[in-house]
């Protein structure tokens, strides 16, 4: 048994210091510590910085351009950008379609779009749910028929990330409705620009544009843009999914944000002294750190697992739950250290450039709407009771 | 990285766990319980027999050698046995006293006994107004002559019955008393329960073990029954209760791998409605949610045994009490729901779960609950 790091590891957690310490924009930075939002640019800028240190592709086989860590340098990775203040990798180009396309898609495809990715060129955003199918994925209702040459697209999907920014979507659509629900499904890279595509806005509870949903009105799909062959999207699907829900327990995150809590409650004041030596408030810090120490150690014990290759397994859906919820209670935990503050909602300080006087303070601004954006973490990814679903089924056999 | 037992410490849980399934049924536990002991003395001599008494004593005090891992990996199986011997109180915290504060005539008078099994150790560190603080001591003792008279009342000695040395913290007059609670002024005496004024009032705990509380009225003991320097045992009692602490741990995560699989088992089999329970998405996410739990502590468990023999630091002492504060929740919780999903066939003394819930809530009462070390933690919370 041994839980430390061999001398190339801890070589391997210099050299991303060191390019961290050197290449990370400081006004990025500050924003991911800050919980600020961030612009497409602030995401673009990082991602050409990335991509120059040959470190954007981190989950691609390296002759498509990707970067071949292993399951502990990836860990190394996640644990240190978290530290730093790494903006989290838009994934939907970079960590889905990309591992799909080099698994189920053909040569073209993969000459087409996969340096796109690496380039930034294209920004890809993810057509999976509906209105009417977010856990139960395999009742979506978007229809693609084909005609000569083409498919014709009609349809709607909602909870489209960042799809304001995207020029790509990668859709399931139904292009047969005759068979079981899963084997009609097929998997469709579709251009935003087609006409008969139109992007609205979700406006989030805590004010912000993250997400939008995306209508498809008789849009024309070539369909050479079908990835592997058609009614079998269920299995690229599936295969993506697995890739999602790696790394959704955000350790390294909830570490940082532990590390912002505890700041926070030691510059705070309550009854005339540090909120940190509050005995309520610090048995509380002390339960969620006591928690994320548990489940820091239970990631290592799946990464260890998987270091000989393969994707984890339903061990890491129990580790989503945990991990999430930890991270819930950490967000949880800093409102609660501004108090009062807590209430107001200034959304000029949110803002890029505000040069005002804070109400309070720069920390304090994002911290309510920051709690309300997390309580996605136990929503999307698959919800957590469906988590608990897959454990129960696939560890536990019920 | 590699979180996997090293050949020999898994030839060493093999071996446990094979004697344990062998000689340890749970008709058989409960026969042990009922004995005047409280365990069974025949499994107690297979289990030094094969030498785990003597795991983690050094080679030279006639030991294995062992550390935290392979500690770890004995209290896991002796808790998948939900085993009665008294392993914690004798070999781990008894002899890891000795070794530790002992001088060379105390360790080769009794440590050797200890190893092969053949001497039973206890340690009576708390009081009735300690709570889990092992520096609240009001014990006191009074030197006279060459040696100390010991006055005053230690509570809840788990196996304190049935050992045949009993390691007893009190206070020393001055120089070195400090006030009660003080760190400063405690020491350590290793008394025969033989010695005259030492009375022990025995009783079963609900976990179906033994213990006693133990008066002391007028004990008078040699300088040679002082173990270690003269008003500075705290910092030896709360090394070795660590090294127990990491222990309690493994032994709580094999306690819990049971209760999990009788829980498992019992949703599958059970039918209610036409279908067995286990068909309720409402059973399944609780059944997941303890598999979570005991996911959490066997991290921790881990984390603990690796520390467990490391020098003192708060590093250590944080690492413990997370520990210790993981096992007390996910064993509660454990504990309650196992039971809740078993329905009326968990509340039954003939039915194994009961007794695997019942240790680990005695274990949360053992060296610590979850809320005492909830603060120990917190009181050492570090920003930065």
């Amino acid at each position: 048994m041994n839980m430390n790091y061999t001398a190339e590891e801890l070589a391997f957690r210099d050299e991303v210091r060191a390019f961290l310490d050197d290449k990370l924009p400081a006004d990025i930075a500050a924003k991911v510590k800050a919980f600020r939002p961030l612009t497409k640019d602030d995401h673009q800028r990082w991602q050409k910085i990335l991509s120059a240190q040959g470190w954007y592709a981190t989950h691609w086989p390296e002759e498509y351009g990707g970067v071949s860590w292993s399951p502990v340098q990836k860990h190394i990775w996640d644990e240190e950008s978290s530290r730093y203040g790494v903006p989290r990798s838009v994934p939907f180009g970079v960590n889905m379609v990309a591992p799909v396309i080099i698994k189920f898609g053909n040569e073209e495809q993969k000459q087409t779009y996969l340096p796109r990715i690496l380039s930034g060129e294209d920004w890809w955003c993810q057509g999976y749910s509906e209105p009417g199918a977010g856990s139960d994925l395999a009742s979506l209702k978007t229809r693609a028929v084909r005609d000569g040459d083409h498919y014709i697209v009609n349809g709607q999907k909602t909870w489209t990330t960042l799809g304001q920014h995207a020029n790509m979507i990668f859709c399931l659509v139904r292009t047969n409705t005759e068979v079981k629900a899963q084997e009609g499904i097929s998997f469709l890279l579709i251009d935003m620009d087609n006409p008969g595509i139109t992007v609205r806005p979700i406006i989030t509870l805590d004010g912000e544009h993250e997400v939008n949903e995306v209508f498809f009105e008789d849009v024309k799909v070539p369909v050479e843009n079908l990835v592997g062959e058609e009614d079998k999207g269920w299995t690229y699907a599936k295969f993506l999914l697995t890739y999602e829900r790696t790394g959704l327990a955000g350790i390294g995150l909830s570490k940082a944000a532990l590390a912002h809590l505890k700041q926070l409650a030691s510059r705070r004041l309550k009854n005339g002294r540090p909120l940190i030596e509050d005995t309520t408030f610090s048995q509380r810090i002390a339960k969620v750190e006591i928690d994320l120490t548990a489940a820091g150690i239970s990631n290592l014990r799946i990464i260890a697992s998987v270091e000989g290759g393969g994707v984890p397994g339903a061990e890491s859906s129990m580790l989503k739950v945990k991990g999430t919820e930890i991270r819930q209670s950490i967000n949880d935990l800093a409102r609660r250290a501004i108090g009062p503050y807590a209430l107001p909602f200034v959304e000029e300080e949110l803002a890029d450039g505000f040069d005002g006087e804070y109400l309070s303070d720069e920390h304090a601004a994002p911290l309510s709407a920051h709690y309300f954006n997390n309580r996605k973490l136990s929503i999307f990814g698959g919800s957590n009771e469906i988590q608990k679903n897959i454990v129960s089924k696939m560890i536990l056999g019920l | 990285m590699d979180f996997r037992l090293n050949e020999e410490q898994q030839m060493l849980q093999d071996t446990v766990a094979r004697l344990v399934r062998g000689e340890y049924s749970f008709e058989k536990r409960l026969e042990f319980s009922e004995t005047e002991a409280g365990f069974s003395e025949a499994f107690w001599g297979q289990l030094s027999e094969l030498g785990l008494t003597a795991v983690p004593f050094s080679e030279e005090l006639g030991g294995f050698g062992g550390g935290g891992v392979e500690v770890q990996s004995v209290m896991t199986e002796l808790g998948r046995g939900l085993c009665l011997e008294p392993y914690l109180q004798s070999v781990i915290l008894g002899g890891g006293l000795i070794a530790q504060a002992g001088n060379d005539s105390q360790q080769e008078q009794w440590l050797g006994g200890i190893a092969s099994g053949e001497l039973k150790a206890a340690v009576a560190l708390q009081e009735p107004q300690s709570f889990y603080d092992l520096n609240d001591v009001a014990t006191r003792a009074e030197k006279s002559g060459d040696g100390y008279v010991l006055n005053g009342r230690k509570a809840v000695v788990i196996a304190g019955h049935c050992a045949d040395l009993i390691l007893v913290s009190a206070r020393t007059s001055a120089p070195n008393s400090g006030d009660t609670r003080d760190a400063d002024g405690i020491s350590l005496f290793a008394l025969s329960p033989d010695t005259a004024g030492l009375e022990r009032r025995t009783y079963p705990t609900i976990d179906g073990s033994k213990g006693c509380d133990i008066t002391l009225n007028n004990v008078q003991v040699g300088a040679d029954a002082l173990l270690g320097e003269e008003g500075k045992a705290a910092d030896v009692i709360e090394y070795q209760s660590g090294r127990a602490i990491a222990a309690l741990c493994a032994e709580a995560v094999g306690v819990m791998e049971v209760a999990n699989e009788l829980t498992l088992d019992y949703l599958k089999q059970r039918k209610q409605f036409g279908v067995p329970i286990g068909k309720f998405q409402v059973l399944q996410h609780r059944m997941v949610d303890m598999m979570s739990e005991l996911e959490q502590a066997r991290s921790m468990a881990i984390l603990a045994a690796s520390v467990a023999d490391v020098e003192q630091s708060d590093e250590r002492r944080r690492i413990l009490s997370a520990a210790k504060n993981v096992i007390g929740r996910s064993g509660q919780f454990i504990s309650e729901n196992g039971i809740q999903s078993h329905g009326g066939i968990g509340m039954t003394w003939e039915y194994n779960f009961a007794h695997y819930a019942k240790r680990l809530i005695a274990i949360n009462h053992q060296l610590g609950d979850d809320d005492f070390h909830l603060e120990r933690y917190a009181n050492l919370l570090q920003v930065g």
